[in-house]
């Protein structure tokens, strides 16, 4: 619907926005996995209050936003194994492979890094597959 | 000022993918089910998120952060196997709940039960990566 895509955009240019400020202001990448991934596991404890700062505005604003307008559905599934699964392989995936959608996607995509790009292309092709196996063939989700 | 400046960012960041549609699972997976019915929408989120960014990278060149004496430094830029086999797990776990970690965190105050299910599990496996990565040098 160009509708969703109009309000895609738009919360595009604020996702690039983000992005562009913290690396300006703050010289840092602005991506999710390696944010929340450094506290988890301890290598990113350096600046840990600035990686707290920017996950309580991740969290907050959204529930203040919901809050204002209403709750918008994640529609996720409600097969908690698959829920399970698919968070246990998102952690590890994007810790090993050094990043997720924000960091490689849009981070390096914008600056034409080979290993954004490669990244990218791989996820998104192996959710593509994931997605047809696991809903029109096997009809998991 | 700099965890100021990054809650600003965060906010930003969790405003943008809340507006875009990104915490719908079913607009992810639309955008991946290519066999189905395809929905773009993502591919105008990634498109507008690409257009500042780029910006700032030109800016980069040559100058020093407002608040910082320097840049992150660029990754190894080696194209390896750890890139390749971790975008390929994300990927698979990004498929199946149509969920990544930004928009994980974002929806968490209204993704009920299962959301928090996810953010637990992601955590884990956030936790078991440098084990794994051994492996994989």
């Amino acid at each position: 619907m160009p509708t969703d895509w109009i309000m895609g955009l738009f919360g595009g240019l604020l996702i690039g926005g983000a992005a562009a400020i913290f690396l300006l202001v703050n010289g840092r990448i602005m991506g999710a996995s390696g944010i929340i991934g450094g506290l988890v596991d301890r290598s990113g404890l350096g600046n840990w209050t600035e990686k707290a700062a920017l996950i309580a505005g991740l969290i907050i604003v959204p529930a203040i936003m919901t809050l204002a307008m209403g709750v918008k559905p994640t529609y996720l599934t409600e097969n908690l194994l698959v829920i399970a699964i698919a968070g246990i392989f998102v952690g590890v995936g994007t810790r090993i492979a050094n990043g997720c959608t924000s960091g490689h996607g849009v981070c390096g995509i914008s600056r034409l890094s080979l290993r954004g790009i490669v990244a990218t292309v791989f996820y998104i092709g192996a959710g593509g597959l994931t997605v047809v196996l696991f809903k029109h063939v096997l009809g998991v989700i | 000022m700099r965890n100021f400046m990054a809650f600003i960012v965060g906010s930003l960041f969790g405003a943008g993918l809340l507006i875009s549609g990104m915490t719908d699972t079913k607009k992810v997976q639309g955008w991946l089910d290519v066999f189905g019915d395809w929905d773009p929408t993502l591919a105008f989120v990634m498109g507008g998120a690409i257009v500042p960014m780029a910006v700032a990278w030109r800016f980069v060149e040559g100058r020093k952060p407002m608040l910082r004496d320097h840049f992150d430094a660029a990754s190894d830029p080696k194209v390896g196997r750890k890139l390749v086999v971790g975008s390929v797990l994300f990927g698979i776990g990004w498929g199946l709940a149509g969920l990544c970690p930004g928009p994980a965190l974002a929806s968490l105050s209204f993704g009920g039960f299962g959301g928090i299910i996810f953010l637990i599990a992601m955590l884990a496996g956030m936790l078991w990566a440098p084990k794994l990565r051994k492996v994989l040098d």
